[in-house]
């Protein structure tokens, strides 16, 4: 099974919102779901959704804008998990 | 619509015509108005520039060849415009009638080799034989009445890679020639001009088609903070996004990566010169080639951070963006070529932007923020070896680097000189060609005093205050962090 491409925007507007800090979390939830195997973690950058409050994250081909640090663990839940069954 | 500044005339009839060239070639147009561009630059009747409209003209259309990337034929990108040389008069050290006669002499007592006589005019004069130009005596005489007579190309030239031919002309030496461009921005005829690739930076955006095809990146050179004067910063990103790249990259995140890397070579090797400017690196390569394992290698910062847009996005296309010629020269070393698609400089940038009718200071801002101070400070002289001192510290390593750090090749040259005979008082070279580092480059739109002052505010608006926070952020995939 392909892996779950999960691509975070480290462009300058969502640097600046917490990149750093939403990847991180998302390397913990891969650990903590032992997803490593099944999901790739991928930096991008500009996905055009500057306007929204938070970092944008591509989950496939599905662009997910205004995520933060406390959001990433519904994300995993919601978006990335279903994918990987 | 605001005006572009520039420090002379020389760059701004430069930039007419590429924005001319960059307008048609964009409209696609510019088979049939080629050759009305040279009328636009130079509408008459009345020449304004030189003795007629005509060789105004003529110059123009040269200017255009070069534009559209030059003669294929010549291996430069430096090309003379033969048209525009103004074959200057070159005398070296010469007394003028300022020369008062006087009875000290101290000229003649300040050269060693005997070169200055005293006729019954009183006044000094030069045996021309003898004279090694060396410029003693006229730092001795008290009325500043002995000049040195050189022509401007050729004081440009550190390493004397150019001279006049016997008719005068200017001719560049082109297996000694760096590329680094100093003579094109010296030139006060602007008859020096670099090869341009704006048409294909055209090519790229317009086949990206907003990012549907692919998408395009622009790497901007972090001396673009001390650029674009009349617009902020955040405008000049709003400007290249709309001309139609995908997202604005700092080349200074690639020299965060540069620099981490090159602490830990300096620290194995124990000496080692910065590879960063590719005019250092060829000058290096061509005039000290026993040195040249020397020479870092590491990837440019700007290759560096292509090759990470790259593993992230195969299909994109990188334009890099600075104030440098030897870029172009860069792109075409095997090391960067399959990364960075293509090269334009800052005065192209801004003729692009205007051809497109986007008026910079009416934009919003948009951020730029990838890079550490660090990095963001490589753009000035002793950034680089800031930036490696810090990368030490911050990986832990334990080794004291002694950097030299050079701008202008006559810097550099007296450095790799002592490095040559082990007599360097340092382990580490930072060679720029350019006077100041890469606020001094050919094609800045600007030189001035306050440029240095512009970069290091840059740098402290950095989100990042360490480079590991500034690659760490980037490396979601930690296993592409190599500059190699």
């Amino acid at each position: 099974m392909e892996k779950v491409e999960v691509s975070i925007c480290v462009g300058s507007s969502c640097h600046l919102k917490g990149s750093r800090d939403v990847i991180e979390q998302a390397r913990n939830e891969i650990s903590r779901l032992h997803l490593q195997d099944k999901v790739e973690l991928k930096a991008a950058f500009c996905f055009g959704q500057c306007g929204h409050d938070g970092v944008t994250v591509k989950v496939n081909d599905k662009i997910i804008p205004g995520l933060t640090p406390e959001k990433i663990a519904s994300l995993f839940e919601e978006e990335i998990l279903p994918l990987t069954k | 619509m605001a005006v572009a500044k520039f420090d002379t005339l020389v760059q701004q009839l430069k930039y007419r015509v590429l924005k001319e060239v960059a307008k048609d070639y964009w409209d696609g147009t510019l088979n049939e108005k080629i050759n009305d561009i040279p009328k636009v630059i130079a509408p008459g009747p009345k020449a304004s520039m030189r003795c007629c409209v005509y060789k105004e003209r003529a110059i123009a259309a040269d200017r255009v060849k070069l534009a559209l990337g030059g003669d294929k034929n010549n291996p430069n990108l430096l090309e003379v415009i033969e048209a525009a040389c103004d074959e200057c008069p070159f005398g070296g050290i010469t007394v003028t009638s300022d020369c008062r006669g006087c009875l000290a002499h101290r000229c003649a007592q300040a050269c060693r080799l005997n070169c200055i006589t005293f006729g019954d005019d009183l006044r000094a004069h030069i045996n021309k034989d003898k004279c090694v130009n060396c410029g003693l005596c006229m730092k001795a005489c008290q009325f500043g009445a002995i000049i040195n007579r050189r022509r401007p190309c050729e004081a440009s030239c550190k390493i004397g890679a150019i001279h006049a031919r016997a008719d005068g002309i200017t001719e560049i030496d082109e297996e000694k020639c760096t590329r680094c461009g100093q003579c094109s921005y010296a030139c006060p005829f602007g008859a020096i001009m670099d090869k341009s690739y704006i048409t294909q930076c055209i090519d790229i955006i317009k086949g990206a088609e907003g990012g549907k095809n692919y998408k395009a990146y622009m790497i901007v050179a972090p001396s673009i903070s001390s650029q674009f004067h009349y617009a902020k910063l955040g405008q000049v990103i709003t400007g290249i996004k709309a001309l139609g790249f995908t997202d604005v990259i700092e080349a200074a995140l690639g020299a965060d990566m540069v620099a981490l890397n090159e602490a830990k070579d300096l620290s194995e090797e124990g000496f080692c010169t910065s590879s960063c400017c590719p005019a250092f690196v060829r000058y290096v390569k061509t005039a000290f080639p026993e040195l040249a394992e020397k020479v870092s290698n590491n990837l440019s910062p700007m290759a560096a951070i292509a090759k990470y847009i790259k593993q992230i996005d195969p299909s994109a296309k990188t334009v890099f963006v600075g104030p440098c010629i030897a870029k172009k020269m860069e792109v075409t070393r095997p090391d960067s070529a399959p990364f960075v698609d293509c090269v334009i400089t800052f005065e192209e940038l801004q003729a692009l932007i205007d051809a497109r009718g986007i008026d910079l200071p009416s934009l919003e801002e948009k951020p730029l923020d990838n890079a550490s101070y660090f990095g963001r400070i490589f753009a000035r002289s002793g950034g680089l070896s800031d930036a490696v001192k810090q990368a030490l510290k911050e990986q832990n390593i334990d080794f004291e680097v002694k950097p030299v750090a050079c701008s202008g090749l006559d810097q550099c040259k007296a450095a790799l000189m002592q490095a040559k005979r082990g007599v360097l008082p340092g382990n580490f070279i930072e060679g720029m060609a350019c006077p100041g580092g890469c606020i001094g480059g050919p094609c800045c739109l600007t030189h001035e005093v306050r440029d240095a002052a512009s970069v290091d505010k840059y740098g402290h608006e950095s989100k990042e205050t360490t480079m590991l926070g500034a690659v760490n952020t980037v490396m979601a995939d930690p296993k592409i962090a190599s500059t190699k």
